[in-house]
């Protein structure tokens, strides 16, 4: 939206000529009206949009990939951003170094903040080199050090792996996950879903009692058996997509619904009839005049597709069924928070958890957001 | 009534067809078959095995026939005598390893079930008839909060409070010393101590949706006139509430029974998996790691068909509640 959208806003509020506006208005505008009351939805876009840039960069933003392996610093704690030192003096953001012992009964390494250790956090460093999306070299990061200490700002994990690279590089398969199956069921739900709305009858039947077949079926028992189906020695890459498609063979029945919902209302409005007495083809009629007079619909419905299957996919990754190292997803990372007495020894291994969460909310307040936005003209 | 009822198990019989058809193809997707495995088996054993073998034992189990002929005849020993094929990895029938723990899942599903209810019918209803207070805007939260975590890590996060607060060692249904001990009042207290946290991990996040459900269901409710009239004959405002716009509100809710069953299951099996409980979960991941295909096999059977029993109960009890679904 441009800026004279945003001040007309403001001359609406005011009530100056409002009723004008609103009629004047395109159903666009109508809308990003409706959406911008809803401040949660609004919150949750931003931090979507934000977490979706960081993964796509995953590569830049991350200090270092996800397999860099320290022995010196397995399990090791959370670093807290400081900006002034002990003395009370500033020196920019900075961490605390750890020192590194071993509990006198079980052995185990503890770590303690050694205060006279200051590491600056450097930004636009040169460090590790990458290919990023596997095509340009580089070695710039957002942030690091330039010495030789490194920074795990959220911890490491048993072998030492910085957690905050592996959650942003996990995020990438993660997230993208649910964006390509959002696809496969968008193909799958406006067809199926079109056409049993469209024709009515006994095609409807049909494609009704498949959707209820499938959203009867336990659907985590389900997956895991088709899952486990896929044999272990196929690629990694080619898993990722297979596990995809089985986690929108559910998702697409949610599109379908709403989109023959909207069907049956529509389809006996004045522009379908008017479409139909000039002889347009039936194909024509649900393509050009239908399926965009409800396109904001189908997004809200697919905005609250995503989530499922972003969890479907780290529920069975999280199993052991789904990715599997070296892949690294939000599931296959918690799989290391599979053991009790490890979350006691290092609760930051949950950290994907929290990053799940969040996501999952976001997507589901910007899909509610969304779908009240998608009826402007409604009170 | 009858007509519609017949109508309801008469679309069940295809249903189960096809969950029947989708758990025989789990149990043929992996590559090889339960003689090469067996064959494979035996020489890991350090069996010296015969040429010829892998196709005798594949043609005294009938993997050598087309395979329809082996569906019908996987289905014909299913239904006519209860058996459900050998399990590879535990060397006996998976009839002798499924019916205690499929009824475990069963009644903790149950049992999770109403535990929804009971937290989300008042709460739904009190949060409509007490719209924007402070208790609603509470619960509002709560109900969003609980969308958004997935079964598997509630009962992680869970079980490590229970763990780090009360030094309980939770995961399975008993403490170590329980475990054999024969039933006794100790032994019951035990088996509260833990089936709190999957009974709760399983029912708030149910819970969290239904209530969004209720409260909106109630809101559309409560400014018709009869509620108005009711009022006005003197009624105190909690009776007519829970007499009159609660029955309706409760509608839509039982037709969503159906859906919730197959949800607590999916949830069942993987809550089962992080805490350790002797339900399906367990057993069938471990079945489907090692391909234990006929054991796997049977307890998608089993499930699938559970839920779709489970949908047309609740289908029937919508129609029982509400007459009009049945000419719809």
């Amino acid at each position: 939206m441009t800026e004279t959208t945003l001040n007309d806003m403001q001359d609406v509020e005011t009530g100056t000529g409002r009723e004008e506006r609103v009629y004047q208005a395109t159903p666009a505008q109508l809308m990003w009206w409706r959406f911008k009351r809803h401040k949660v939805a609004m919150l949750s876009g931003i931090i979507l949009i934000a977490a979706y840039l960081i993964v796509a960069l995953a590569e830049f933003v991350a200090p270092y990939d996800a397999f860099e392996a320290n022995s010196r610093s397995t399990l090791q704690p959370p670093q807290a951003i400081h900006f002034f030192d002990e003395q009370g003096s500033f020196r920019g953001p900075f961490v605390y170094g750890f020192k590194r012992g071993r509990d006198p009964v079980t052995m185990r390494p503890i770590y303690v903040a050694d205060t006279t250790k200051v590491i600056p956090i450097n930004f636009f460093v040169r460090g590790q080199a990458y290919k990023f999306w596997g095509l340009f070299e580089g070695n710039l990061h957002l942030y690091g050090t330039t010495g030789p200490d490194r920074i795990n700002l959220l911890g490491t994990d048993t072998l030492g792996r910085d957690m905050v690279s592996r959650l942003i590089h996990g995020g990438r398969i993660s997230l993208s996950v649910g964006l390509i199956g959002v696809a496969v069921s968008f193909v799958l739900g406006i067809t199926l879903g079109s056409i049993s709305g469209y024709f009515g009858g006994i095609t409807d039947n049909i494609v009704q009692r498949g959707m209820e077949f499938l959203r009867s079926i336990p659907t985590i028992p389900l997956w895991m058996g088709l899952a486990a189906a896929l044999p272990i020695t196929w690629d990694p890459l080619f898993v990722y997509f297979l596990v995809t498609l089985l986690l929108s063979l559910i998702g697409w029945t949610y599109v379908a619904r709403t989109v023959r919902g909207r069907f049956l209302s529509i389809k006996n409005e004045d522009f379908v009839l008017a479409a139909r007495f000039c002889g347009t083809s039936e194909a024509k009629i649900i393509t050009r005049h239908m399926l965009p007079s409800m396109t904001s619909y189908i997004i809200a419905a697919l905005t609250l597709a995503v989530p499922d299957m972003i969890l479907g996919e780290t529920a069975l990754s999280f199993l052991g069924l789904g990715l599997r190292p070296p892949v690294v997803s939000w599931g296959v990372l918690l799989q290391d928070a599979q053991n009790l007495r490890t979350i006691a020894q290092a609760p930051w291994l949950l950290a994907p958890g929290a990053a799940i969460v969040i996501i999952v909310l976001a997507f589901n307040f910007l899909g509610d957001g969304l779908r009240d936005a998608a009826d402007p003209y409604s009170k | 009534m009858i007509s519609y009822i017949l109508n309801r198990i008469a679309w069940a019989v295809p249903m189960l067809f096809l969950v029947s058809v989708a758990s025989f193809a789990v149990i043929q997707l992996p590559p090889g078959d339960f003689a090469s495995a067996m064959v494979a088996e035996m020489r890991t054993q350090g069996d010296v095995v015969p040429e010829g073998t892998e196709e005798r034992i594949r043609h005294e189990y009938g993997l050598d026939r087309p395979i329809y002929e082996q569906y019908v005849s996987w289905m014909g020993k299913i239904v006519l005598h209860g058996d459900f094929g050998t399990s590879l990895g535990f060397n006996q029938p998976v009839s002798n390893l499924i019916w205690d723990r499929l009824f475990l899942t069963v009644s903790i599903s149950l049992a999770s079930l109403i535990l929804t209810w009971v937290i989300a019918i008042p709460i739904g209803v009190y949060a409509a008839a007490r719209q924007y207070s402070f208790l609603d805007y509470f619960f509002t939260i709560f109900g969003f909060i609980g969308r958004g975590f997935p079964e598997f890590l509630s009962a992680l996060i869970l079980m490590w409070f229970a763990y780090s607060w009360f030094g309980m060692n939770v995961g399975g249904l008993f403490s170590p010393e329980m475990q054999n001990a024969p039933w006794s009042l100790a032994k019951v207290i035990d088996l509260a101590n833990h089936l709190w946290i999957p009974l709760l991990v399983l029912a708030s996040s149910g819970a969290a949706g239904l209530i969004r459900i209720v409260r909106a269901n109630m809101l559309d409710e409560l400014n018709k006139p009869y509620v108005e009239t009711a009022l006005s004959q003197g009624l105190t405002e909690w009776s007519v509430i829970w007499r009159y716009p609660v029955r309706v509100a409760l509608n839509p809710f039982i037709s969503t029974i159906g859906w919730a069953l197959p949800a607590l299951i999916s949830g069942d099996v993987i809550t089962s998996v992080v805490l350790n409980l002797p339900t399906t979960g367990p057993l069938l991941l471990k079945a489907l790691q090692s391909q234990d295909m006929y054991l796997s096999g049977a307890f998608i059977l089993i499930l699938g068909a559970f839920t779709i029993i489970g949908t047309i109960v609740s289908d029937i009890l919508l129609a029982i509640s509400d007459p009009r679904i049945r000419y719809r």
